[in-house]
């Protein structure tokens, strides 16, 4: 690893405003993914600001039909919450699917969607669950936030500081992943909410989407087989050595089934 | 390291920088760079080299440690980010005639072969019977749970079988 100017921030404020001043400091999270881009040299920026000590920043409330999590929130908090696991289990479920135990203990929620690796499994529960991203400076709806391959809404000194999910009527997250990294290869999550039903898609795509064929098939009668007529266009599908285009089109279509079938 | 408001700490780069951490129990000082990593730390500036760096990648679990308590891959935490907090390395749960009942099961199961992988086996081995403390641990749960911990000599069986009997004794 390059080496860099450290530091440990100890606000959010104070996080934004050295943001803002420098020239290509990046947020430190969880570092999970960051530390490992910094080692292959991927990223090198010359700062790194922790937010691992801004204690408000962590932690997780259940309210008036409303689960906010902390940004600096560990996948292992969300996965292991009684309040989670009885508000939105398939919320809980997908939080104790990221990477491995250890994996869990650091990694965040805020760094894993501002990250938005087209393979993460937070964005399909943000677009899926219809989640609301609050930043430092505005609040931003969770289909609005991921733009595109690792990129997102959040502007230069920006910084993502609780996410809030409703709770839906029903949710279920079907998850293909890659045996050895555990990211998704295909991540299907389903809700059916107050205003509809919302199916997100991750892993398939260059950034999660919403699949909107399955949706209005699925408003008219929620069960597996509304979604049999339907198919997934594999053009512009991510394709690597894990799985053809084709392939993690086929998976959405089995995914979306398995995750309507745990739950109609 | 003022002028940033609520900033606690700055260090910039190419600038060695005390850190004050507590490991195994023990209040200790070094002095790091910020990119120096924590299992680096633990392994160079401590000499607690039963910690093992595999792959680098926070991919093998070789480096896990616990930190505040959870297992964590060292290999993938700045030294920076231990200050004021808590990290037990496999040196602080057992000594040589004093085992850790999880180093004692893998002694009496056979769990290891080359023995590379043991001491993030063990300490993930501490984290899944803490995690499943109460239930009982099935063996699905446990190779579950040790996905991010690789063993190169295919010994799980003999692994798996050593945590089932080191948390039956902890």
């Amino acid at each position: 690893m390059y080496n860099f100017t450290y530091h440990r921030a100890g606000s959010v404020d104070a996080a934004a405003s050295r943001l803002a001043e420098s020239g290509d400091a990046k947020l430190l999270a969880g570092g999970m993914t960051l530390l490992p881009t910094m080692k292959q040299r991927l990223a090198q920026p010359s700062e790194l600001i922790d937010l691992n000590e801004i204690d408000g920043l962590k932690g997780i409330t259940v309210s008036g039909g409303t689960v906010t999590i902390g940004a600096m929130t560990r996948h292992a908090d969300v996965a292991a919450s009684a309040e989670v696991k009885q508000a939105i289990p398939a919320l809980a479920r997908l939080a104790g699917l990221i990477g491995d135990p250890a994996v869990r203990n650091r990694g965040t929620i805020g760094g894993s969607i501002a990250n938005n690796d087209p393979s993460a499994d937070y964005p399909a529960a943000v677009v899926g669950l219809g989640a609301t991203v609050v930043t430092n400076k505005r609040e931003i709806a969770g289909d609005d936030f991921f733009t595109g391959m690792f990129e997102t809404a959040l502007d230069e000194g920006e910084i993502v500081t609780a996410v809030r999910f409703p709770v839906p009527q029903k949710a279920a997250y079907f998850k293909f992943p890659n045996p050895a990294s555990r990211y998704a290869v295909v991540g299907v999550m389903v809700a059916k909410t107050a205003s509809g039903v919302r199916v997100a898609v991750t892993g398939a795509g260059p950034c999660v989407f919403r699949q909107s064929d399955m949706e209005s098939a699925l408003s008219g009668n929620f069960s597996a087989d509304a979604l049999s007529g339907i198919s997934q266009d594999a053009d512009g599908l991510n394709e690597d050595i894990h799985a053809s285009a084709e392939y993690r089109a086929s998976l959405v279509v089995v995914g979306a089934k398995r995750a309507v079938a745990e739950i109609a | 390291m003022t002028g940033f408001g609520d900033f606690l700490g700055e260090f910039g780069d190419n600038m060695t920088v005390r850190v004050t951490t507590t490991v195994n129990g023990k209040l200790v000082s070094g002095d790091v760079e910020p990119n120096t990593l924590l299992v680096e730390f633990v392994r160079e500036n401590l000499g607690l080299t039963g910690t093992h760096v595999g792959c680098d990648t926070s991919q093998c679990g070789a480096c896990t440690v616990h930190f505040d308590g959870k297992p964590v891959k060292a290999c993938t935490i700045l030294a920076l980010q231990a200050e004021g907090h808590q990290v037990l390395t496999i040196e602080g749960i057992g000594q040589p005639g004093n085992l850790h009942p999880m180093q004692a099961a893998f002694q009496e199961n056979h769990g290891l072969q080359c023995g590379f992988c043991t001491p993030g086996m063990i300490m993930a081995g501490i984290g899944i019977a803490e995690r499943n403390k109460g239930a009982s641990l099935s063996e699905e749960t446990i190779r579950a749970e040790l996905e991010g911990n690789i063993c190169r000599c295919t010994g799980y069986h003999n692994i798996v079988k050593s945590i089932a009997a080191g948390a039956r004794d902890m």
